[in-house]
């Protein structure tokens, strides 16, 4: 009996060390003439819930186990330059900080997929303030939830899609926060698969060889405020339910194959307050249903918004589609996809009893949206007068463009 | 031949034909601006206005002059001058006070609106350029047709039709040919066709400022080589000027045999 009570005493002594030490934490110096002269030995030599506090200097290391809950802190942005061994940081305890560290020189395989900082089935982590260069994976989450990626700047220099990895990579993580980070130069910026309830807001991710943002297989995400500029093929949202995407920029994504977004198997999911600019196609449609299209600028796109066909109960409202080279591209029935006063800078009409919606109903889908469609040379014929003049035939009696895809109630002042 | 333009230049200078030519563009100029101050939406709008209009003005401008001037013509012809001199100072007055007219037309209100400190120069530089070519291809063709065409109203007759063929029906024809075929590679075609038809060719050139994003949306090579760099602008403005070199070698050489 004594002995339990002892015990029991013992344990919670020891309990309460823990606790006291989670309070305070001590603090390791790592620095090149210091006593702990490498970011492995300061790990080694820390208890949970220190931090490693490392000193400005160039550390040759590779393949960082984190194994306790520890911080690790930067200060004026420390080295760690992997030699192209492998990978850099694996993080594989909960709890775990890195902050303001500069890593580069991640090895390339064709095997393995070698991170700068890969999170494995952990929670509550944060990656901030880092610097990644020369990378093939730069940050990657595997099976962990709860943590936050916030302000780091990715910096690739990708070139081929086979031997390039991801800018940010989240991989069965749920409730990931990703804030304010820069990702260029790689293959996809961000990428997301099976990850659910993931917040993507204020990056910004330009000239990546594929996608800027691209979505596979994950649900009730939502993406604000970021700007996707002059990737190889735009933003992909694909196989996911229940996206909010709101007020981001897409611009600059020509090519063949680019779009500012491509949708496809979506479901229920609201697109509002974007701005697409100056891509080849603005919004790829295919097989996407229950989608509201409300308050997005299209400006100056070459197709604003392309709908491939299998496309139900879409809602286009309140929309401004500014000089585009053609509004809409359809290749299908209009199904119950509705457009609903948006407004359409090439639209010509009248509004008598000054209500600010026209009288006569728009019809974005011009005659020779449908002819390039069926053969592409065509575009050559863009802004001719001939075209014009049968365009504006086919608008007086419609012949090849579905008759019921129009606009009823087309705004006459842009939406604010 | 220079005392001959500058008779031609001056005597058109002080027709009616010109100042109302000179009004028109400064009118739209004016219009265009006010309704919407932004220059580069203004060029782009001018551009279309000008691929259609400033050929047919020319056409027009240059079968009149010459039927009208011919009194004249055939009083230097007396005279111991060339006749290539005659004619080609006559076909550089006249394209030279219409492509005046277009320059100050244009040229005044944009300069009022700030064209200096925008960055639609380039644009506007081009939109000129375009015009002066498209006024002096025009205006050597209908000086060709006068020349072959005694018989005044059939010299119209053709020199509209020359502006309708051009304009209009040329564009029908190149889409149909392009449809029917659509089987084959047409990228190359489809890119030869434009360079033989001046206002398609001035057409690229604005497509190339405007439509980029489209354009860049068509699977092809030669489409991608031509409209992705600054070779499609290179190309388009050297077959420019083949177009205008052609007719005016042949008014030369046609003027020489000529009977009169």
């Amino acid at each position: 009996m004594n002995h339990i009570l002892l015990h029991s005493k013992l344990l919670f002594f020891l309990i309460l060390i823990g606790g006291s030490q989670f309070l305070m934490g001590r603090t390791i110096t790592i620095c090149s003439t210091c006593e702990v002269s490498s970011i492995k030995k300061g790990i080694a030599l820390a208890v949970e819930y220190d931090t490693l506090l490392i000193k400005k200097g160039t550390y040759k290391e590779y393949n960082i186990v984190i194994d306790k809950p520890l911080t690790l802190l930067g200060e004026g942005y420390p080295v760690i330059d992997g030699e192209e061994k492998g990978e850099i940081i694996t993080i594989v305890s909960d709890n775990v900080t890195v902050d303001g560290l500069f890593i580069i020189n991640v090895g390339t395989s064709y095997t393995t997929d070698y991170a700068a900082i890969r999170v494995v089935k952990s929670e509550n982590f944060l990656i901030q303030h880092v610097v990644l260069e020369r990378l093939f994976f730069g940050i990657y989450l595997e099976k962990s939830n709860n943590g936050k990626v916030y302000h780091n700047k990715i910096i690739g220099d990708a070139v081929d899609e086979y031997n390039s990895g991801n800018g940010i990579q989240l991989w069965y993580s749920h409730h990931v926060q990703v804030d304010r980070n820069i990702v260029q130069g790689t293959r996809d910026g961000i990428y997301l698969e099976f990850s659910d309830n993931v917040t993507i807001n204020n990056n910004r991710s330009s000239d990546n060889i594929r996608y800027g943002l691209h979505f596979m297989f994950s649900n009730d995400d939502i993406y604000t405020n970021n700007t996707f500029e002059n990737n190889g093929a735009g933003v992909a949202v694909m196989f996911s339910k229940n996206i909010r995407m709101q007020n981001n920029t897409f611009r600059k994504n020509w090519g063949t194959a680019s779009f500012g977004m491509l949708l496809k198997e979506i479901n229920d999911a609201e697109i509002s307050g974007n701005t697409f600019e100056e891509n080849t196609i603005g919004i790829n449609i295919e097989g996407s249903n229950r989608i509201n299209y409300i308050g997005n600028d299209f400006i100056n796109n070459g197709w604003a918004v392309k709908v491939r066909g299998a496309c139900y109960t879409n809602i286009f409202k309140n929309n401004n589609f500014l000089y585009n080279s053609f509004d809409i591209s359809y290749n299908s029935k209009v199904n119950d996809n509705i457009f609903e006063q948006n407004y359409w800078s090439s639209y010509t009409g009248y509004d008598l009893d000054k209500n600010g919606i026209g009288d006569v109903p728009y019809r974005p889908v011009k005659l020779f949206s449908y002819i390039v469609n069926r053969t592409p040379e065509t575009i050559v014929l863009l802004r001719s007068l001939f075209m014009d003049i049968i365009d504006f035939s086919e608008k007086v009696s419609p012949v090849f463009t579905p008759d019921n895809l129009m606009d009823p109630n087309p705004l006459m002042r842009k939406v604010k | 031949m220079l005392k001959i333009l500058k008779y031609s230049f001056y005597d058109l200078m002080r027709s009616r034909w010109s100042y109302v030519y000179f009004l028109f563009y400064l009118a739209l100029g004016f219009v265009l601006l006010f309704l919407n101050n932004d220059l580069s939406k203004a060029v782009i709008t001018l551009m279309n206005v000008i691929i259609v209009l400033v050929p047919l003005i020319g056409t027009i401008f240059g079968v009149m002059y010459f039927y009208n001037s011919k009194e004249f013509t055939e009083l230097l012809l007396a005279q111991p001058l060339r006749r290539s001199t005659i004619f080609l100072g006559q076909y550089f007055g006249v394209a030279g006070s219409l492509t005046l007219s277009l320059f100050l037309g244009l040229g005044v209100p944009f300069i009022l609106y700030g064209l200096f400190r925008s960055d639609a120069i380039f644009n506007f530089t081009l939109l000129l350029v375009t015009g002066a070519f498209l006024t002096f291809i025009f205006t050597a063709l209908a000086f060709n047709i006068a020349l072959s065409n005694e018989n005044r109203i059939k010299g119209f007759g053709y020199a509209v039709l020359l502006w309708l063929f051009l304009a209009v029906i040329y564009d029908g024809l190149f889409l149909l040919s392009l449809i029917v075929f659509e089987e084959y590679p047409l990228d190359t075609f489809s890119l030869a066709a434009t360079m033989f038809n001046p206002i398609d060719l001035s057409r690229t050139l604005i497509l190339l400022k405007l439509d980029i994003s489209a354009l860049l949306g068509y699977t092809g090579a030669v489409f991608k080589k031509f409209f992705g760099t600054d070779f499609g602008l290179l190309v388009s403005l050297v077959v420019l000027l083949f177009w205008t070199i052609l007719p005016i070698w042949r008014l030369a050489i046609k003027s020489k045999r000529k009977d009169f």
